[in-house]
């Protein structure tokens, strides 16, 4: 697990949540989540050798498909719902940030930041989508289907009257600073905290 | 080698009797005096006695879950594909234990038994047993047996629905439960295919009322139609399509051709219905199907299934077959969703498969991949 913006969600999990991961996986953050912050976690995940590979860690995982609307969680209410590096991938982002705060007293979302100077550079300089070693698929064969960049996320939750409790973001060690001030352009990642707007 | 002495199977079982000399009252007020369960166990209950795990059978099936009666068996008990050492239902840890249902025609007190009142068979006066009244019978049987706890109840369809009904009326009984190509209720459809079943067993010359041993003779033709119909619904069309395809087993296509037509799937249904009605007794599946029909999981709680399930103590596992549409995936999904509404642990998975409802009793390797991993949490670590 190197995901560097696992750490910052971990960290952002309080101890002894109730705990949806969307997008789920092997299980493994999900598994990290219950030993290292005593999470009660529920797993979900389309894939069926996911789902295997988290029922051997002991976890619970419920087979669904996150595009489908999430219509079976309204009933249940969680402390948190996670969804990391998955939003790009959703048919409806929207529905899914709407549903996820609705279902969780705050919900925790990480994205790869489209608006970073190197996608910058593919687009701009050499004129082709910009394809990297943590997005190594060419346009027309990846399941990432809905980039943004930390405005468009920002103005999203705006527009969706969700309210932004915490940003951070993850840039190369040379431009952690820079990730920090100027986040649109050198952040390769963002990670939020959001929570339904009270007002 | 025979296939009984495979590294993990069971191998040679035989079944035990438990009886019951105690009045027994069922759910619809008819009393038992005495009664008697025909039951299997596989594996070794430990001192603890925290491993024991009870297999709840479908409509048709037997206490026989796993292993071989003789040597030269040609067929293992209804669910050896689960149940044996090293399979998903482990035997070198779990103690496992099926019986047949009360009711039932293979060992268990029902019609083809004799009613102690009249020393005849009860036939069609046996009375009309259900989900619940099995539970308390298993429970009673589980008494007999020295277990005070199930580390799991796991049952598929009708056996499922069992299962379930166990967590909600014996929480602190079971750990684990686990539903297979279940329901919380039957559909009007459902229904309307069991009445089928019953019709057709009913209209048979050789019914006589249900009294039809005492005219020394068995309804053949309406069980054979009942499973025949049955059968279908637990198959799917693109199954079908490729095991039987068009295929003749009699008869040609080519036109100067003046013969009779079989096509293999109708020689199947044949086939399937003649041995059926050969074994299983008319009167069980009349009362059968009925207790499928009358089960609702929620009827004690005003229709409401997240209440009648946060009685639950257990974990549960769900699952359902993709091509089922006996019990369809939303069936499972209605459980899946009121057992997390009501908070209870659950994981769930829509196994992709052909196989129809019989799904759940046929290989898979994702669906024998979840089973095996999932029961790791069942049973003493």
């Amino acid at each position: 697990m190197n995901r560097l913006d696992l750490n910052t969600v971990l960290g952002w999990v309080p101890l002894g949540s109730k705990v949806l991961d969307l997008g789920c996986g092997d299980g493994a953050f999900l598994k990290r989540l219950c030993e290292e912050r005593g999470a009660v976690g529920v797993g979900v995940d389309i894939d069926p050798d996911n789902l295997v590979l988290a029922v051997s860690k002991g976890l619970d995982v419920i087979q669904e498909d996150i595009n489908e609307g999430l219509n079976c969680f309204t009933l249940s209410r969680f402390n948190v719902v996670i969804l990391t590096h998955a939003l790009q991938e959703l048919t409806h982002p929207h529905l899914a940030l709407e549903r996820m705060v609705d279902i969780g007293e705050e919900a925790i979302v990480s994205f790869p930041n489209f608006g970073h100077w190197s996608c910058r550079t593919h687009l701009g300089l050499k004129g082709h989508m910009p394809v990297s070693k943590a997005m190594p698929l060419s346009w027309y064969d990846t399941p990432n289907i809905h980039f943004c960049t930390v405005k468009d996320f920002e103005a999203l939750c705006s527009d969706l009257r969700i309210d932004i409790v915490e940003r951070a973001t993850v840039a190369g060690t040379a431009q952690k600073w820079l990730g920090k001030w100027w986040p649109n352009l050198f952040a390769s990642s963002a990670v939020y905290r959001i929570r339904r707007s009270a007002h | 080698m025979p296939a009984s002495g495979a590294h993990n199977s069971v191998g040679l079982v035989s079944p035990c009797r438990a009886r019951f000399g105690t009045a027994f009252q069922l759910a619809n007020g008819a009393v038992l005096a005495e009664h008697e369960l025909i039951y299997e166990t596989y594996g070794e209950l430990n001192a603890a006695g925290d491993n024991a795990v009870l297999i709840c059978h479908a409509l048709s099936g037997t206490h026989h879950a796993a292993g071989f009666y003789a040597d030269n068996d040609q067929r293992p008990g209804w669910w050896d594909l689960a149940i044996g050492p090293g399979k998903p239902i482990d035997t070198r840890r779990l103690f496992v234990v099926c019986s047949n249902n009360l009711g039932g025609c293979d060992g268990s007190t029902g019609p083809n038994t004799v009613n102690p009142e009249t020393g005849k068979p009860w036939g069609a006066q046996f009375p009309q047993p259900q989900v619940q009244d099995w539970v308390r019978s298993q429970k009673l049987l589980a008494e007999h047996l020295g277990i005070s706890r199930w580390a799991a109840v796991i049952g598929g369809s009708l056996g499922g629905m069992q299962a379930l009904q166990w967590a909600i009326d014996y929480p602190e009984w079971v750990e684990h439960c686990v539903a297979l190509a279940a329901a919380p209720k039957l559909t009007a459809q459902n229904i309307a295919f069991n009445e089928i079943a019953r019709h057709a067993i009913l209209s048979d010359p050789d019914w006589y009322e249900g009294d039809y041993l005492s005219h020394d003779t068995i309804p053949t033709r309406g069980v054979a139609l009942a499973r025949m119909v049955g059968h279908l619904t637990y198959m799917s069309a693109d199954g079908m399509s490729d095991r039987f395809g068009r295929e003749l087993r009699e008869g040609s296509f080519t036109p100067e051709a003046e013969s009779e037509w079989v096509f293999q799937v109708e020689s199947y249904l044949r086939h399937q219905g003649t041995r059926f009605s050969a074994q299983f007794d008319a009167n069980t599946y009349v009362l059968m199907t009925r207790a499928l029909d009358l089960f609702d999981l929620a009827v004690g709680d005003h229709g409401d299934l997240t209440a009648a399930l946060d009685k639950a103590h257990a974990d549960f596992l769900v699952l359902s077959f993709s091509s089922d549409w006996r019990f369809p995936p939303h069936r499972s999904i209605e459980i899946r969703d009121a057992l997390m509404a009501a908070g209870k642990p659950v994981t769930y998975a829509n196994i992709e498969t052909d196989n129809g409802h019989d799904g759940f009793l046929l290989p898979n390797e994702t669906y024998e991949a979840l089973l095996t991993q999932w029961m790791r949490r069942v049973g003493p670590a």
